[in-house]
């Protein structure tokens, strides 16, 4: 009986899912969360700013050079995130027909691939000074450069299928089979000998970084990480009201707000 | 505290270009991100309103 | 219910089979993926014998002979060493002691000829005070010891 008491588990929180995942009531829900991640977002970002550009102390090494870590790091970080949970949800609105999953999805892919772009493009504004060049084939940038170009096929997929439903069936098996890019990007360093450094940052050992260089990169890290939550909730917002327009409650808003 | 004068700030240690540049990029990625969703709502609401009034006429 | 049940197994075995597919070609294509060899390597004859490929290791204390745009440097993994030759500018993080990665192809037995250097950083990041704290402890403690 135990697998089964796993997907009866399962099914409670699926239900509970659709109930409370229904669009309408998460369109008034996000609603009332964007201004306070937003704001949260800015703040973070403006502490953050100041200490990674100013307040935080230069390299032994790399002097002022690695202060592009601030921003650097944090879109690597997100780059991956952003593709788990986009994989995540993508799965989950496969599965068992969750329409909020499905539109989660969707507005995250855009999201994910600007961080990777972020993560290669100012990965390689640090090389060129650092190491001596803006590009190299190892395993560490050409797995990152595969996570873009997942994002982008996920992205034009969806944008070749018309029908919102089938868009997102054929678009999730994408995503997830994409999923296993993500320990090749975390693992690459150890697995193969790479330009790229390993990771300073471990949850099994103490950080390399100077606590005074470490709080700059969590907090530009969280900043990065509210900036995607704010915009995710936006872009599902404006996805749902596409989606439900010709429901009574969308119809109701459009008449209250003209 | 790290910088002495401002001109030192922008400097850099003499990476100005890379860091400026790293920093410019990452605040353009973010600028588009937060711009294009606003106009696409505001299109989806254009949308929406033009659908509505014609389907008021309608009846 | 019985349909989600299929999706979620169809999921779950694909993913399993696809990371498996992945694991496999990855370790049939683990030599071709190498970014650059160790000297040990190099002596042993696994890297190209005649062929442009990357050499990686430390640059060893002491071994770097400067001559204009001309360099000469040793690079060592602790084990064995090979001299390496280079003409051209140097990345800032070039330095004894530090990581690097350099391309171009044996001339002889124990030289290679570099056409370009990479320097590599380590994980460490701190700020120049504490890096000198770090060293003088270390020393005194050295110091302690003998």
């Amino acid at each position: 009986m135990g697998e089964f008491g796993g997907f009866a588990g399962v099914s409670r929180l699926i239900k509970f899912i659709h109930k409370y995942g229904a669009p309408k009531r998460f369109y008034r829900l996000a609603g009332r969360l964007v201004p306070w991640f937003a704001g949260v977002t800015a703040l973070l970002f403006v502490v953050g700013l100041y200490l990674g550009l100013y307040w935080a102390p230069p390299d032994y090494q790399q002097g002022d050079a690695y202060r592009i870590m601030f921003v650097h790091v944090p879109n690597a970080w997100m780059s991956m995130m952003a593709y788990v949970i986009m994989a995540s949800f993508a799965a989950t609105g496969y599965i068992w027909n969750v329409r909020l999953a499905d539109i989660m999805a969707k507005a995250t892919a855009p999201l994910g691939a600007s961080f990777t772009l972020t993560a290669l493009v100012t990965g390689s504004l640090w090389g060129k000074p650092m190491w001596g060049t803006w590009w190299v084939w190892d395993a560490r940038l050409t797995s990152e450069l595969i996570l873009f170009f997942l994002y982008v096929g996920y992205m034009a997929l969806q944008a070749s299928i018309d029908d919102p439903r089938r868009a997102a069936h054929a678009s999730a098996i994408l995503a997830i089979v994409g999923v296993v890019n993500i320990p090749i990007i975390h693992y690459s360093v150890y697995w193969w000998h790479t330009l790229h450094q390993p990771a300073s940052l471990t949850l099994t050992s103490q950080p390399k970084i100077y606590i005074t260089m470490l709080i700059p990169l969590i907090i530009m890290s969280l900043a990065f990480m509210f900036f995607y939550f704010t915009m995710l909730l936006v872009r599902v917002r404006s996805e749902i009201l596409v989606r439900e327009q010709r429901t009574d409650w969308v119809r109701k808003l459009v008449r209250s707000k003209r | 505290m790290t910088f002495s004068t401002f001109s030192q700030f922008l400097a850099m240690g003499g990476f100005a270009f890379y860091v400026w540049s790293a920093y410019g990029f990452a605040a353009l990625v973010v600028l588009i991100n937060v711009v294009q969703p606003i106009i696409h709502n505001r299109k989806v609401w254009r949308t929406l309103r033009r659908d509505l009034d014609r389907a008021e006429e309608d009846e | 219910m019985r349909k989600q049940n299929k999706r979620l197994a169809f999921v779950l075995i694909g993913l399993t089979g696809v990371s498996i597919a992945t694991w496999l070609v990855l370790t049939a294509f683990r030599h071709n993926l190498v970014f650059f060899y160790s000297p040990t390597q190099v002596l042993e004859g696994k890297a190209p014998h005649h062929g442009i490929f990357r050499l990686g290791g430390l640059v060893k204390k002491g071994s770097i002979k400067k001559n204009g745009l001309k360099t000469t440097f040793t690079v060592t993994d602790l084990r064995h060493s090979l001299v390496v030759h280079y003409t051209g500018i140097l990345p800032d993080l070039f330095r004894q002691g530090q990581g690097v990665v350099v391309q171009g192809q044996m001339a002889g037995s124990s030289v290679f000829m570099a056409r370009q250097v990479l320097a590599k950083h380590g994980a460490n990041y701190m700020p120049p005070d504490v890096e000198a704290e770090l060293k003088h402890s270390m020393a005194m403690k050295a110091k302690a010891q003998s």
